[in-house]
């Protein structure tokens, strides 16, 4: 019987039963439920399969290169974004190639339903020169990875595999098929392979573009890509990925008659894109995110274009695709019906009652009310949200990390006070390397991590911060007189204020840690948790 | 009986509508039909409105998104996220929602205004499902209640949800199963009453 499967877990039993020894990753969504099934799943537990989760992508996107270099399956899992932190080792690995088979798995969000970009992971698996996978449904989920492991040992190299919010978190029954064994340890065997040193790098990279060829000819030939013969040949249709479903639900039963070219692997296919251009009086190409193969495949100057899709303004440019921008491209006779009764209003997301962030805003907030000049540099998870009403207390937000590197170079500008509002996991992926910076220099900022213990947003899985956050600060060079403890309660709301206050008046770094578990957190958790705050700082 | 039913659950985030879901993808998959739930995840969940699309049918279904127009019924926890998705419904598809409005914004509407809104749709079912819930002991079954309310709606028998709650419920013990079965039936009971 097919099991009803999440887009995300077909892919990770199809992981699971593609031989996979250790996955790698550090939660985002859309990605989370990936490494998560992998974590309680009986059968992975038996198979001995890491899955505990990293501090960061780079670090995981590493470890799972170093299990592949000991020639074991490994997959690194993480949000589009993700993969802007783990680009140094993703386009590093491209070269050297892998041992074994070692599958990037990267989530999209386009609509940026929980994230602050809409970019195309497709764009760096083309940069990396590696193939890269786009299942359309649950079902290629999960085939699509048995299958991408084996192509990734067959060439050498890591394979990308790309999703999208719409896929991860959907439905749908998925069959399963045969387990295949996890691989014993066996190092490369040519010993100079991860060696990228310029004269070894060279060779390695002369490689990598010479088997492009090759990787074409497993994509015009993979089943994943279907061309189907249409008999209305007023346009030729490309989709990608989910696309290819939002298409096909503007037909009854899928018959569509127009000739549709589905793509779920690159590089991009040749042969039957250039039969479309031969025979059709248009070309609509359908890809939910930026316009890659409408890009690739349309004339520079557009005076000729026969090529029509989100560039061309046929398909918006930004959102995701639906079944009805789809309809409307393709000329159906459809209103898009975007207006509510005004009894409707926005409802967007907030802290849940008694978050500790909640009381540390209100304390930020007294402190703005005391200085016009006060600046709050914020950072990504839960605290972001005190970006929005009622609170209002951050001014900027941008990537994992930035609060503190930004008020540092905000204070070397002539801000004052410069303060960092940064989450405890944030804190450990990316925060305290510009910490440091900040040390180094005695950079006048405060720095208070809201520590819930927790990674928030994504549903409070274990934060790598949990008992180590003060030893971390102490390590890197923070003064114990300007290392606080708080706890955001509304019973100290002024005695708050008044340690805030004196680290943002001291003319150096300081960091106050405003520490209260998560309330999503379980309560034998939150008991465990006890252990850890009731350190002192000396 | 239907080849397909395309239903979307909407409410604020931690109101429990995956729950419903669930139980109408278990007995949907044990009548072998195919199935696409959309749900959400991430920032949304913390308060915001959310939305879960169910598309159950006899065929392959393509898109994991229901298209506009296309929707059978909306159930809602919530009387104004049941407004938000209006576009989606089908001429003449039916709304089911909780009266109770969830007010963490400072802009909630009048409640007098949202009801009048639901009560212009021809095919409404608005009732105090937590109140049933409550009175029948068990708070936390609001959606149960909206669930039975919506049943004779779904192309999928009685017997089929009844096993699929008891499935749902199994691990928290028999008498939770029990409030859960009893809720619905309660639902079912007042949607007959409102519909005849």
């Amino acid at each position: 019987m097919k099991k009803l499967l999440l887009g995300n877990e077909a892919l990770a039993q199809g992981a699971i039963d593609a031989g996979l020894s250790g996955v790698y990753a550090y939660p985002g969504t859309p990605s989370t439920e990936i490494t998560e099934y992998i974590q309680k799943s009986k059968i992975a537990q038996e198979l001995n399969i890491h899955s505990s989760w990293s501090v960061n992508e780079k670090t995981a996107m590493e470890a799972a290169l170093g299990m592949s270099y000991a020639g074991k399956k490994s997959m690194v899992v993480m949000k589009h974004v993700g993969l802007n932190v783990a680009a140094d080792v993703f386009m590093n690995m491209s070269v050297s190639g892998i041992n074994g088979g070692l599958v990037v798995v990267v989530a999209d969000d386009p609509s940026m339903h929980s994230s602050q970009n809409e970019q195309d992971s497709r764009y760096y698996g083309k940069f990396a020169m590696i193939p890269i996978l786009e299942p359309s449904n649950q079902q290629e989920c999960y085939d699509i990875t048995k299958y991408a492991f084996e192509l990734s040992e067959k060439l050498g190299l890591p394979v990308l595999i790309r999703l999208v919010t719409r896929l991860s978190h959907s439905r749908a029954g998925v069959a399963t098929g045969e387990r295949i064994a996890q691989n014993n340890v066996h190092l490369p065997k040519i010993a100079t392979q991860f060696q990228l040193i310029p004269m070894h790098a060279r060779g390695r990279y002369k490689h990598l573009v010479d088997i492009q060829p090759d990787m074409l000819a497993i994509s015009e030939n993979s089943e994943f890509n279907i061309y189907h013969q249409g008999t209305n040949k007023t346009i030729g249709i490309i989709a990608s990925g989910i696309a290819y479903n939002y298409l096909m639900e503007n037909f009854e039963d899928g018959n569509c008659p127009y000739p549709v070219l589905k793509i779920s692997q690159y590089p991009l296919l040749k042969e039957p894109i250039k039969e479309l251009f031969d025979t059709c009086e248009k070309i609509l190409v359908l890809e939910d995110g930026y316009p890659f193969i409408e890009e690739a495949i349309s004339d520079f100057l557009g005076e000729n274009r026969k090529v029509i899709g989100r560039l061309s303004g046929d398909i918006p440019r930004v959102g995701e695709l639906n079944p009805d921008n789809i309809a409307n491209a393709l000329g159906f006779d459809i209103v898009i019906n975007d207006k509510l009764p005004k009894v409707v209003m926005g409802r967007p997301p907030q802290l849940c009652v008694g978050c500790g962030h909640n009381d540390l805003f209100n304390a930020i907030n007294v402190l703005k009310n005391e200085s016009a000049t006060q600046q709050v540099f914020g950072d990504i998870g839960c605290s972001a949200l005190g970006v929005l009403s009622p609170y209002e207390s951050i001014n900027t937000l941008i990537e994992m990390g930035s609060s503190i590197t930004m008020a540092k170079g905000a204070s070397d500008a002539g801000i004052h006070p410069a303060i960092a509002v940064i989450g405890d996991s944030t804190f450990t992926h990316s925060g305290m390397t510009g910490l440091l910076d900040a040390i180094i220099e005695k950079t006048p900022i405060t720095v208070i991590i809201s520590d819930n213990s927790a990674i928030a947003m994504t549903g409070a899985q274990d934060s790598a911060a949990s008992g180590r956050l003060i030893s971390i600060c102490k390590g890197l060079g923070i003064e114990d007189a300007h290392l606080k403890i708080i706890t955001p309660l509304h019973k100290n709301l002024q005695e708050n204020i008044d340690i805030i206050r004196e680290e943002i008046n001291y003319k150096g770094v300081s960091v106050v840690i405003s520490q209260r578990p998560c309330v999503q957190l379980p309560k034998e958790k939150k008991d465990k948790l006890k252990e850890y705050t009731n350190v002192s700082i000396n | 009986m239907h080849s397909k039913i395309n239903i979307i659950l909407a409410g604020v985030g931690g109101q429990g509508i995956l729950t419903i879901a669930a139980i109408l993808d278990t007995a949907a998959l044990d009548n072998n039909l195919h199935i696409k739930q959309s749900e959400v995840h991430g920032m949304s969940q913390r308060g915001g409105a959310v939305q879960s699309h169910v598309r159950i049918s006899d065929q392959p279904i393509y898109s994991d998104l229901i298209p506009q127009g296309k929707a059978d019924i909306i159930i809602s926890v919530e009387p104004m996220e049941l407004l938000r998705y209006l576009p989606f419904l089908k001429k003449d598809g039916y709304l089911i929602t909780d009266s109770n409005p969830f007010e963490n914004i400072s802009n909630y509407p009048e409640l007098d205004a949202v009801y009048d809104e639901i009560k212009s749709h021809k095919n409404h079912i608005l009732i105090d499902a937590m109140k049933i819930a409550k009175d029948l002991g068990n708070s936390k079954a609001t959606n149960i209640v909206l669930l039975g309310a919506a049943s004779s709606l779904i192309p999928l028998s009685d017997e089929s949800f009844q096993k699929a709650i008891a499935t749902l419920f199994e691990r928290k013990g028999e008498r939770i199963v029990a409030k859960n079965l009893e809720a619905y039936l309660k639902g079912k009971e007042i949607a007959a009453e409102i519909v005849s």
